[in-house]
């Protein structure tokens, strides 16, 4: 599923992204191929409002270089059509597990760091991930966490723990999960204790019959809504994007969100070139541009997710720099964890269990 | 006038195009969709044709067949209510005043300037516990309640003292609702063109003769209307075997159908092979239907050729 980005624009680009998606995934073969003078052109594909507000005109000002600037709506879409061959794209914004994914087809190019000094910016947690060890393929663009968000005023207390939403009734008839296979079954796994990448046979059965169980007691398996639930009122937690829900924060506040102390899942999102990109200096330098510490929070601002980019954070206010819902507790992060791609036999193992939990009940 | 019989080479290179596009973007691709459902996945992008029959195995699981026949539940009572409801909408349409008709033709396509994702967010917020049907609900049970009161009735309990709210979405009640909506347009354009055609006089007739208006609803106006019936069913039917949308947002994910299968496989679960052999089992249950809707035709031409 999607991740939502600027909270403001945010549906806009939801309505756009899913109805575009499709109609843009059929024309990628032909790039608008605008003749330019100097510095060439540049093709970024990425989310829609996923980026500052000025940044692609800043770049092409400077450099000379025209971006052309497409769209994606998922990592799904993303990924589906790369695999058949880059159609022309040099630079991508995949998540984590899909840069794992992108690695294993082949698909990505190694990084040349010696054309991207703006990397020293980033924070030094962020250089050595268990998906791209070493950082050959990739370099964080923005990172967020799954959480639970809540109505302050319908909890006793902000809930602590995924058993909350997983195996208690304390909340019946007030739940909403994602509709993410994967990363439901993952909070399943926190919530009993296990790490979201350990893909056992057995954890997975035993998180299914976990998820059957609460089935009657969950409303909705939202896909991409479940902040608009929550705002709505039809329920009072909701497992989200942590940007989903500072969206619906900023409009309502009696919506709060937290990761619970057993730890949530942490998502980055990666700037990589994929092989056959026509022009990869052109995507050094704007990988480079983007990792600039004003640049970067020029984009921080906008975007309103957790910045990697140390320079960039230091630039920005504490709205932004102590904002719980976009950096957590140091404990918190402490116990989450990044998602690992599992493989195809776990995930298809991952998408049976789920097709027993939709049938089921 | 020129018959098409006559001139056979014109007509046949009018109709090029047509079969050159079809051929592209219609049989080649459904061709790889189908050596894509007899293959294996061998690598993370790669997929070898096989001929295995492995993929339309996991049809038979357990699991998948209680989600098929969802989908056929769901869609089956959808297409009844579009032709219980479609039926009297489109004789009201045929039997309109000609000037009014293109209006009424105007006013059944006018969904269709909206897409459907918006429709069925509008949809969420009518159907939802604080939407507007159970804001009606709410309205008419608390006046209801007062009439009940004044006829003295208040005391015996007859309706509940305070209203409980339908669940529309997350039930297979509000997806069909959805369905119904996304279909009706569809059911009602083929019923409206074939009773738009029919003599009118033969139910004249018929109650002239004595039958009575159910009598002559069912002995006259169905039979004479069949194949309109027929196509309405099938184009409502089939699509509605299709859905993913609607489970998505109106069933919340809780009344998922098989197409919600067939959408992982193409995304989350990264398997094509298993996602084509369910979306072209769907493809021949749709052939299997329109084959029995042609062999039908052909028996009744066949009856009526023999009457006469």
């Amino acid at each position: 599923m999607a991740r939502h980005r600027r909270p403001a624009v945010d549906r806009r680009r939801f309505l756009k992204g899913a109805l575009g998606g499709s109609a843009v995934a059929g024309i990628g073969i032909s790039l608008p191929k605008l003749a330019l003078a100097d510095g060439g052109e540049v093709n970024f594909y990425n989310y829609d409002t996923y980026i500052g507000e000025t940044t692609l005109e800043d770049f092409e000002e400077l450099t000379g270089t025209k971006v052309n600037y497409d769209l994606f709506a998922d990592n799904e879409e993303m990924f589906a059509k790369l695999r058949g061959g880059n159609p022309g794209y040099d630079l991508i914004v995949p998540s984590n597990e899909y840069v794992e994914r992108l690695i294993l087809a082949e698909l990505l190019q190694p990084l040349d760091k010696s054309k991207i000094p703006n990397a020293r910016n980033l924070d030094p947690a962020f250089a050595d991930p268990a998906f791209d060890s070493g950082r050959t393929y990739s370099l964080p663009y923005m990172w967020g966490t799954i959480g639970i968000g809540y109505r302050k005023s319908a909890v006793s207390a902000p809930p602590s723990s995924w058993n909350d939403l997983y195996a208690s009734d304390e909340y019946a008839g007030r739940i909403a999960l994602m509709s993410s296979p994967v990363y439901v079954i993952q909070m399943a796994m926190k919530a009993m204790g296990k790490s979201i990448n350990d893909w056992t046979p057995e954890n997975i059965a035993a998180a299914e019959k976990m998820i059957i169980e609460q089935k009657d007691r969950v409303v909705a398996f939202a896909p991409d809504n479940g902040q608009d639930l929550l705002l709505a009122g039809e329920v009072d937690l909701a497992m989200e994007w942590n940007g989903d829900i500072l969206q619906v924060m900023s409009e309502d506040d009696d919506i709060g969100y937290v990761v619970p102390d057993e730890g949530g899942l942490v998502w980055e999102d990666c700037l990589c070139i994929p092989t056959g990109a026509p022009n990869p200096d052109n995507a050094h330098a704007l990988i480079d541009y983007l990792l600039d510490a004003e640049a970067g929070a020029a984009i921080a601002e906008y975007v309103y997710y957790a910045t990697p980019n140390a320079a960039a954070k230091a630039l920005m206010g504490v709205d932004y720099t102590e904002n719980p819902a976009i950096f957590p507790s140091a404990e918190a992060i402490e116990s989450s964890e990044v998602s690992v791609y599992p493989g195809p036999e776990t995930t298809r193992l991952i998408d049976e269990a789920w097709t027993r939990i939709k049938a089921a009940g | 006038m020129q018959r098409a019989a006559e001139r056979p080479r014109v007509f046949a290179a009018l109709a090029l195009p047509t079969f050159a596009w079809l051929l592209v973007f219609f049989a080649v691709p459904l061709g790889i969709v189908f050596l894509y459902s007899v293959g294996e996945n061998v690598s993370i992008t790669e997929i070898r044709t096989t001929w295995t029959g492995a993929n339309y195995a996991r049809l038979f699981e357990p699991e998948l067949l209680t989600l098929a026949l969802r989908s056929l539940r769901v869609a089956g009572i959808a297409t009844l209510v579009c032709l219980a409801v479609g039926l009297p909408v489109a004789m009201l349409m045929a039997t309109a005043p000609a000037r009014a008709k293109p209006w009424l033709l105007l006013a059944i396509m006018l969904p269709f300037w909206t897409n459907l994702l918006i429709r069925t967010y509008a949809l969420l917020n009518i159907l939802g516990t604080r939407g507007r049907v159970n804001e009606l609900l709410g309205f008419l049970h608390e006046k209801a309640q007062a009439v009940l009161a004044l006829v003295g009735l208040g005391g015996l309990g007859l309706l509940d003292e305070r209203f409980t709210p339908v669940r529309f979405l997350g039930t297979e009640l509000g997806v069909v609702i959805g369905v119904v909506y996304v279909s009706l347009p569809f059911a009602i354009l083929p019923l409206y063109s074939t009773l738009e055609r029919m003599d009118r006089t033969l139910l004249e007739a018929s109650l002239d003769l004595g039958a009575g208006q159910w009598t002559t609803f069912r002995r006259v106006l169905v039979p004479l209307a069949a194949p309109g019936i027929a196509t309405a069913a099938i184009i409502t039917f089939v699509p509605a075997l299709g859905q993913f949308l609607v489970p998505d947002l109106l069933g919340r994910g809780q009344t998922d159908m098989i197409a919600n299968v067939i959408e992982r496989q193409f995304k989350s679960a990264n398997d094509w092979p298993f996602g084509s052999a369910l979306s072209l089992v769907l493809l021949y249950a749709t052939f299997a239907l329109l084959a029995l809707r042609a062999f039908a035709d052909a028996r009744r031409a066949g009856a009526d050729g023999t009457r006469r």
